[in-house]
């Protein structure tokens, strides 16, 4: 936590306490922790026995599995399929263990995904360990003593480390490439400002969502076009930000160590999968090497812990968050639900058992949408016939409308009277004028269209105006008052239409 | 006067109302389109007055300058925002002028029909032409008239319920009396036997029965329907005034009564179609009321709605190169138009690219939005159709949507299940930046979900859509 946090721990109705020297790394001193109201414990194990929840960040040590009991809750980072022996033992102490690692990838829980946290820092600070040892400007400048060149980056794996290494490249001003071997994030690398290398490849996509939008092992077809790409960008690109990681596997080598021999002297790879083995062939965890053709290769395994102000920051409010979660009603009581997905999702042990993997979420993580079945490509010939066939489709309608209408006028003809039929075909035309005409009427314009069809159909006036005359007072009384109202509607309706349409203006 | 002077006046009329219906295609030629309707108007008044059948025309000149002058106060007085509201109070005149006509029409008929053969002779005017009919055509002069007189009435009830509905003073939920459309339908039975019934005896109590059972089903059909398929209604009862024009003329023989009858009620058609097509559903389903049930478990939606303030929606503006804004009734409601057209003239003068997307169905009348923008002065070149701004949604920075709901919902198109699934939509949720300026968190008119605004690249600026603009302008320079 940060002195930060505390407020909002304490609005859910916590007391914090923290161990003496927790935040130094991180610059927060125990005196701005006491400050904001939080009990300095001067050791782990006193922290262990005061609190009902403790929060860390690193898995915790065996020792400190042996201080939970029962009624505790531990949250921290544990990888519980890397530390199996360390899960069994949360277990047997009966306490509720949740891995902030396990928080499922559902648009719910980003708020608290503390990987998604880390790795945007990482991706942040792998960009700028670059610019550190890279000799050059980012961005291409045209000075008083020459052009420079811009640098062209290649970010490989575009997940959260990926885009956060775009961001930071390309607002560097670096020309910023990126792969990945999910399709469907090529629109997020693009969002980013960065140009998606395309791969000419075949094959069915994966469906992200099928791994919880996490990128799965590729074939080894794919994986050799892959390596020929990267064969091919190597010699012009001056930095490599690696950060393709599988869950639960090795790093992929998707860096091999002739590229990075046909790469310029002075350039940079940044391995953020080194903790994994590495993306590139010569990565050294931990280190950072510099090849005999002058390529810096840096390995280091702790991005987040070198920037430790903004990681603390972070992970304090991913904490936070969690905490939230967990106390529903903010009484400071926590509740741990386990039909909830996130924290069913989290939680490795509980009451005595341990509850890890946990089942699918119910809900589906993002990423691809089920691919649309690709529209059918007609051949020329059939394209014809289907034109074809739409035609003569359209001309049957066309001709059995004019059939039954025609059919239709001559039995109506056959009955009614020469002088109806007259009055007849003026409507029948007009209603087709008024059809052809009316199509043709601007959207934008429909309300004044409503308007002036308002004021002509007033056009009733005249049905009035023939027979005020007739002498009878109940028609003179019927005529007048539809007169009048007619009056009202015909100068309203053109007077409003007018009114609007002067408002439209061209800019 | 001369019989052919009349006529030949009321060609020329037809021609000049046909020709300031088409002129309505562009926002320029529609201005010289107005004149050429007035113009009709007045000759085909001029025409009538002067013509066979006419008289008292003191009387008729003082009633046209007295309706005249209202109208002129009312057109002059009218907010835009209330033009639903008028035009649909202007339907119910029409209407009922109708129904009178068409009651005129059955008193001479019995009146010419009761007189002897040198009464008949001596007349002139409509009742000369009701004087020559025979037995058949005053059968058929029967239907028509009590056509006229039916369509005028439903048009009269509808439109007045449908001027409350869209004033606020009646509710605008879809409400039906117990018995539903078997009650409309009985209504229609009702009248069916009195038209036959008339059409025998030439009686008036069918006559009154009948406008009667019609004036209920105006008042009940659009009491079941609900506010937002209003651009539907009014279209629709824009349609019913022409055709009752148009029956109207018939029992008169007057021609340009059909032939402006016949052009209205296209029209009114045409555009109840449009607004069908936008919504994705069909006539029937609007005017029986109320959305149908979703076809199946709609699809869930996940996230949270992320709010924001003013000055994270200014900074991003700031930012962008592109903004679209979409308005719906809710800026209608709020009258902001003028704050949005104040916005838009800021951020044009910064350079940025201000563009409108108007759906068809958005607000309570068709191009209920252009004319409210237009009124506040936002240039007409720059407010574009659904159609044309959908495929530039993806290359825009911030999206603006102001008191719209469902014409932004991306279910329409995700979610088959949907009760809006296959309605055309504006798709915003393409572009990098949403913002939703709302009241507060409830559902639109169809009363489901928005799943876009719990998009990621969404956020809420939830308050009346006014104040949120002003507070948004104090920080726009």
């Amino acid at each position: 936590m940060t002195p930060e946090s505390v407020d909002q721990l304490k609005k859910l109705g916590y007391e914090c306490a923290i161990e003496t020297g927790a935040g130094a790394a991180a610059g927060f001193s125990d005196a701005a922790y006491a400050a904001a109201g939080v009990e300095v414990l001067p050791s782990a194990e006193a922290l262990y026995a005061a609190s009902d929840i403790i929060a860390k960040v690193r898995p915790p040590s065996e020792a400190e599995v042996g201080l939970l009991t029962a009624d505790k809750t531990l949250i921290s980072f544990f990888y519980p399929v890397a530390n199996e022996a360390l899960m069994e033992a949360a277990k047997a102490t009966g306490a509720s263990v949740i891995a902030m690692d396990m928080v499922p990838r559902i648009s719910r829980a980003q708020k608290m995904d503390a990987l998604s946290s880390m790795a945007n820092i990482a991706g942040y600070r792998a960009v700028i360990e670059a610019g550190n040892n890279f000799g050059r400007f980012f961005t291409g400048q045209v000075t008083a003593a020459g052009k420079v060149p811009p640098a062209k980056v290649l970010v490989v794996g575009a997940g959260v480390a990926g885009l956060a290494a775009i961001g930071t490249s390309t607002s560097l001003g670096a020309i910023t490439y990126a792969f990945d071997v999910r399709p469907e994030v090529a629109e997020q690398i693009e969002s980013m400002g960065a140009e998606f290398v395309y791969l000419e490849f075949d094959e069915a996509a994966q469906d992200g969502a099928a791994t919880g939008g996490y990128a799965a092992p590729s074939s080894p077809e794919f994986r050799e076009a892959q390596l020929a790409k990267f064969r091919e960008l190597a010699p012009e690109i001056d930095i490599v930000i690696t950060t393709a990681l599988i869950p639960n596997r090795d790093a992929p080598i998707l860096w091999t160590k002739d590229m990075v021999e046909m790469m310029k002297p002075g350039s940079v790879i940044v391995d953020l999968a080194a903790e994994r083995g590495g993306n590139c062939e010569l990565t050294i965890p931990d280190e950072r090497i510099v090849t005999d053709n002058g390529v810096t290769i840096v390995g280091y395994t702790d991005f987040p812990s070198r920037m430790a102000a903004q990681s603390s920051t972070l992970y304090g409010n991913n904490i936070r968050h969690m905490m939230f979660d967990l106390t529903p009603e903010k009484d400071g009581q926590v509740n741990h639900n386990m039909e909830d997905d996130v924290i069913r999702g989290a939680t490795i042990t509980h009451d005595g058992a341990i509850t890890f993997p946990p089942p699918p979420p119910k809900i589906q993580a993002i990423a691809a949408k089920p691919k649309a079945e690709p529209a059918k490509v007609l051949t020329r010939e059939e394209q014809l016939a289907l034109e074809k066939a739409e035609f003569k489709a359209q001309t049957r309608q066309q001709v059995t409308l004019l059939v039954v209408g025609a059919v239709l006028l001559l039995g109506v003809g056959l009955v009614a009277p020469a002088s109806f039929m007259q009055h007849f075909i003026v409507f029948v035309l007009s209603v087709f004028v008024g059809f052809q005409v009316i199509w043709g009427v601007s959207h934008a314009l429909h309300t004044p269209l409503m308007a002036v069809t308002n004021a002509i159909s007033s056009i009733i006036i005249l049905g009035a105006l023939m027979q005020i005359g007739s002498g009878s007072f109940l028609v003179i009384l019927l005529a007048a008052l539809s007169v009048f109202m007619a009056a009202i509607n015909i100068f309203g309706g053109f007077l409003v239409t007018r009114r609007m349409l002067a408002m439209f203006q061209k800019s | 006067m001369e019989y052919g002077f009349t006529t030949a006046a009321y060609v020329v009329a037809a021609v000049l109302f046909i020709l300031s219906l088409g002129g309505l295609s562009g926002q320029e030629s529609a201005k010289r389109a107005v004149w050429y309707g007035i113009a009709g108007m007045a000759l085909a008044v001029f025409a009538t007055l002067i013509g066979p059948g006419a008289g008292l025309w003191p009387l008729s000149i003082a009633l046209i300058v007295a309706g005249g002058a209202i109208g002129t106060v009312v057109a002059k007085r009218v907010q835009m925002t209330e033009m639903p509201q008028l035009v649909a109070a202007m339907h119910s005149l029409v209407g009922l002028a109708a129904v009178f006509v068409g009651y005129i029409a059955h008193i001479e008929l019995g009146r010419v029909l009761a007189m002897d053969d040198a009464a008949r002779n001596a007349l002139d005017g409509f009742a000369a032409v009701l004087a020559h009919k025979d037995g058949v055509e005053q059968s058929i002069l029967r239907v028509e008239l009590s056509l006229g007189i039916f369509i005028g009435a439903v048009t009269f009830t509808g439109s007045i319920i449908a001027y409350g509905k869209l004033a606020g003073k009646v509710t605008s939920a879809a409400e039906k009396l117990p018995g539903g459309h078997m009650l409309n339908a009985a209504a229609m039975a009702v009248s069916l036997l009195c038209l036959i019934w008339y059409f025998n005896t030439g009686g008036i109590l069918p006559l009154i029965i009948m406008t009667l059972a019609a004036f209920f089903i105006g008042y009940h059909l659009i009491m079941g329907i609900g506010g937002a398929d209003m651009p539907v209604v009014v279209s629709m009862l824009n349609s019913y005034s022409g055709w009752a024009a148009a029956a109207i003329g018939f029992s008169l023989g007057n021609d340009l009564l059909i032939v402006v009858g016949a052009l209205v009620g296209s029209s009114g058609a045409i555009l109840s179609y449009i607004m069908c097509v936008a919504m994705n559903r069909s006539f029937i389903s609007v005017i029986l009321g109320g959305f149908g049930g979703p076809a199946g478990e709609q699809m869930a939606v996940e996230g949270e709605q992320v709010a924001i303030d003013a000055d994270g929606v200014a900074s991003a503006l700031e930012d962008a190169d592109s903004v679209i804004i979409v308005p719906g009734y809710g800026m209608a409601v709020a009258q902001a138009q003028q704050n949005v057209a104040e916005l838009t003239r800021r951020l044009r003068a910064k350079g940025k690219e201000v563009r409108f997307g108007i759906h068809p169905v958005a607000g309570r009348l068709p191009g209920h939005m252009n004319v409210l923008l237009a009124e506040a002065k936002v240039p007409y070149d720059i407010v574009l159709e659904m159609d044309e701004i959908n495929d530039d949604m993806p290359n825009t920075d911030v999206v603006i949507i102001i008191g719209s709901n469902d014409i932004v919902n991306p279910a329409a198109q995700d979610d088959p299940n949907s009760p809006i699934a296959g309605m055309p939509v504006l798709e915003v949720w393409k572009a990098k930046q949403v913002f939703v300026s709302k009241r507060g968190q409830g559902t639109g008119y169809s009363g489901i979900e928005n799943p876009l605004f719990y998009k990621d690249n969404t956020r809420m600026f939830f308050g009346d859509a006014k104040k949120s603009l002003d507070d948004l302008l104090t920080r726009i320079s």
